[in-house]
């Protein structure tokens, strides 16, 4: 009888088509609708904060460079994870990753909870170039970062495209882009006092490449380094084991 | 190109010039942004194309009786496309390979380093190698197994060149750091937009084309091709639904976030291999496995079985990419229960392929060629069982992040894609060529034993690198720590690099002589004379069993 009714299914090529179509979609639908109308499935984080416009150039330098291809940024809730690399990873603390980078391998370590754990300096030495602070590593040096100026005049843009798919920049946020991506980078300008305003105390500025004179692409990627894992607190209130995130003042 | 009539000619001129105004468009907006390189490149292509539409406009008129013969210049054209997507995405590779050895292979350039070329070799691979290998089969096997010429004579090209023109974006986007990030589908919206044009084309080609078919069922291997073309179109969509920065901006955010995104993905990511990398070589399996065998498919009921299961089943497999993450419990649940049943369609597909030699094998040992696609139904048996298996979740706490699943890949993308694709190109070029057999049936047999070595030596160092990564990662000392730093696992990777890139190398050389080969065979291997039977659409009425064995 199935037989039958497959010959006949074969007589027709839209009709194969159709069938095809539905077959294929009930496992993406029952999978990926539901993540959007239940709950739990992200957690409440009131101190969530937004990546700066610098930070977001930064996360844009680390897509370009393909960074994610080597390094995830999701630390499972596997023991020998959280005591390697911190408390585990949750839903709340991508919620603003457009796109997210979990990534999908390890051929250096997982970033996520990276943020704090090293230097400005520290990390400037090591993009330049790894093998100078980790002789054994196979990652690309970027010296060529620290000579590229970083492109300011398109943020306001981006963070527009970004609230269009749902982060919420304000109106002054967007319209002071520019200024704010200069002010993180270079602490003793005028500018800089606005970027704690609008992002929140929590706002590392700092001249991350040392240099003050200019911003580079360096300054971007070290600032966005230095923020990873340290939007909100929520996943050092959620573990077992409370632990402190890393405080590079200490 | 010879066979397009003149109004024809001014229909793919008309479209060229489309192309022509678009690029000089996206060159303007996109000024100083590669989306400015993208558009001079997008000239370039069409002014390209269009010449050699002028250059023999003023050719005799086509002969008339082409139409009742099959269409084979574009598969022509495809096959070339194949065989140097197969030369640069493996060289690539096989450079990616080698830098992670010996860093300092990127020679301090920002194009060469590996983030950037790395999706350069998969989507030199997967859609170059993979997919134009896929487009040149399905106008093959559609055009044979219906009995039809294809639907018209501008569409084939048009998909064809157009597609390779979405590859040509997408791998120059990655050298100069254009890219979403999204693994497999790294290329940028506009790109997107583009493949989208091209594959509903080529969607609309395939269905008229089987509407045009003179036998009453259509043929298991477009099915798949069918499914392939269809669910990849859906996939694709979905996750690529972006915004970009401005109409200037080559950059993009995509409407999903977070644990969404993730999903969103791995749904895609996955599906890319069961509807790109399965469904589609599959076609090619049931189509050349008995064409170069001579026997019908073993059994009729198992390939409507694989067919449905995989089609059904691998759509929920996607979240065994993302286990014990920050992904709700229940879809990693779902994901990885539903990993495991694809065991069944999967080596139901493998069992039929290899059951269906039975009373052959003594031509698996004398002919290369059947041996490439034997060796490839075993190798997709043996991912497809890897696969269910690393997707249980204790498994996976091992194997994930680690080279496991690079040379689980590797598996199904050398094993299983690549040898089918060669197998078939053996039995496609003197066929479509019109030659008695390929140049050097001796040539063919060193690339055999070249891609199989390669495949052993590559899957085996994967193999041995990841289940070491991962043991080293947990284990903890008597006084309960970590017994050894990320670094400590890194230098142990080393000495597997190193044969990776051997491995990989011998792949890329494999590649090398078949390229030859094929291009000698084109050259001066003897030419069938008179016309072959299985030339004319038109000839011969419907063979018994015409459900099993594909028709002429």
């Amino acid at each position: 009888m199935r037989e039958l009714l497959h010959r006949k299914l074969e007589r027709t090529a839209i009709g194969f088509v159709l069938a095809i179509i539905v077959a294929a979609s009930v496992g993406g639908i029952v999978e990926i609708a539901p993540l959007f109308t239940i709950d739990e499935t992200v957690e409440e984080a009131e101190d969530m904060r937004l990546y700066t416009p610098l930070e977001l150039a930064g996360r844009n330098i680390y897509i370009r460079e393909g960074c994610y291809a080597c390094h995830s940024q999701m630390i499972r809730t596997l023991r020998d994870e959280v005591e390697r690399y911190g408390p585990f990873s949750l839903a709340v603390e991508s919620k603003y990753d457009h796109p997210m980078l979990w990534g999908s391998k390890r051929t250096g370590p997982d970033l996520a909870r990276v943020g704090g754990k090293y230097s400005d300096f520290w990390h400037v030495a090591h993009l330049t170039n790894p093998r100078d602070v980790v002789p054994e590593s196979n990652m690309p040096a970027y010296a060529w970062l620290a000579r590229t100026p970083l492109r300011l005049d398109d943020l306001g843009s981006h963070l527009q495209a970004q609230r269009s798919v749902g982060v919420p920049y304000t109106d002054e946020m967007i319209e002071n882009a520019a200024r704010d991506a200069f002010g993180q980078a270079v602490p003793d300008s005028e500018q800089a006092s606005g970027v704690t305003e609008r992002y929140g105390e929590e706002t590392q500025v700092s001249a991350f490449d040392g240099v003050t004179t200019r911003v580079t692409e360096m300054d971007a990627l070290v600032a966005y380094l230095q923020v990873l894992g340290r939007l909100t607190k929520a996943a050092y209130q959620n573990t077992a084991a409370p632990e402190q995130p890393p405080n590079p003042n200490d | 190109m010879g066979q397009l009539t003149t109004r024809e000619r001014d229909v793919a001129a008309a479209i060229l010039i489309v192309l022509a105004i678009i690029g000089i468009a996206m060159a303007v907006a996109g000024r100083a942004d590669p989306l400015g390189v993208h558009g001079a490149i997008v000239l370039l292509y069409s002014m390209a194309l269009m010449y050699l539409i002028m250059s023999t406009s003023f050719g005799p008129a086509p002969d008339p009786s082409r139409i009742s013969r099959y269409y084979d210049d574009p598969i022509k054209v495809g096959v070339w496309f194949t065989l140097f997507w197969a030369i640069f995405g493996m060289f690539i590779g096989v450079w990616a390979a080698a830098q992670l050895a010996w860093p300092s292979l990127n020679f301090d350039t920002a194009w060469a380093s590996f983030g950037r070329i790395r999706p350069a070799h998969t989507t030199g691979v997967i859609f170059g190698f993979g997919g134009n290998a896929l487009i040149a089969t399905s106008f093959h096997v559609v055009q044979r197994t219906s009995r039809a010429r294809l639907a018209d004579q501008v569409s084939p090209w048009f998909v064809l060149f157009g597609y390779n023109l979405f590859c040509i974006l997408a791998v120059t986007g990655y050298f100069m750091g254009v890219t979403q990030s999204k693994e497999y589908a790294e290329a940028e919206w506009y790109a997107d937009l583009w493949l989208v044009i091209v594959w509903v084309t080529y969607f609309v080609l395939y269905i008229r084309t089987l509407a045009r078919r003179r036998e009453p069922h259509i043929y298991v291997a477009n099915w798949y091709y069918m499914a392939f073309i269809v669910v990849v179109a859906i996939l694709h969509i979905v996750n690529n639904l972006t915004v970009p920065v401005s109409l200037g901006h080559a950059k993009s955010y995509t409407i999903w976030a977070g644990v969404q995104d993730s999903m969103v993905q791995w749904w895609y990511g996955h599906n890319a291999v069961a509807f790109f990398l399965t469904a589609g070589f599959l076609a090619m399996l049931y189509y050349y496995l008995p064409k170069r065998a001579e026997r019908p498919i073993f059994s009729y009921r198992l390939s409507i079985l694989s067919f449905w299961g995989i089609t059904f089943f691998y759509m929920w497999a996607g979240s065994h990419h993302l286990h014990y993450t920050a992904l709700p419990h229940w879809v990693q649940n779902l994901g990885m229960t539903f990993s495991v049943m694809l065991l069944v369609p999967s080596w139901a597909s493998a069992g039929n392929a290899l059951l269906t030699l039975n009373g052959a094998w003594h031509k698996v040992r004398d002919d290369a060629t059947l041996r490439f696609i034997m060796m490839a139904a075993f190798f997709y048996g043996l991912s497809t069982f890897e696969g269910s298996f690393l997707a249980v979740r204790p498994v996976n706490s091992l194997s994930h992040y680690t080279d496991w699943t690079v040379g689980h890949v590797h598996a199904g993308a050398l094993g299983w894609v690549a040898l089918i694709t060669y197998g078939s190109l053996y039995t496609l070029v003197p066929a479509i060529w019109k030659r008695e057999r390929m140049y050097s049936a001796a040539l063919v047999e060193v690339h055999f034993w070249l891609a199989f070595a390669g495949t052993l030596i590559y899957v085996f160092a994967m193999w041995n690198s990841g289940v070491i990564q991962g043991l080293m990662w947990r284990t903890y000392t008597e006084e309960g720590t970590l017994s050894y730093s990320f670094v400590d696992s890194l230098v142990a990777m080393y000495p597997y690099y190193i044969a990776r890139a051997f491995g990989g190398l011998l792949f890329l050389i494999g590649a090398v002589v078949a390229t030859y080969n094929i291009w000698m065979t084109v050259r001066g291997a003897p030419v069938v004379s008179g016309e072959r039977h299985d030339d004319l659409p038109l000839a011969a009425p419907v063979p018994e069993g015409a459900a099993t064995s594909p028709a002429e």
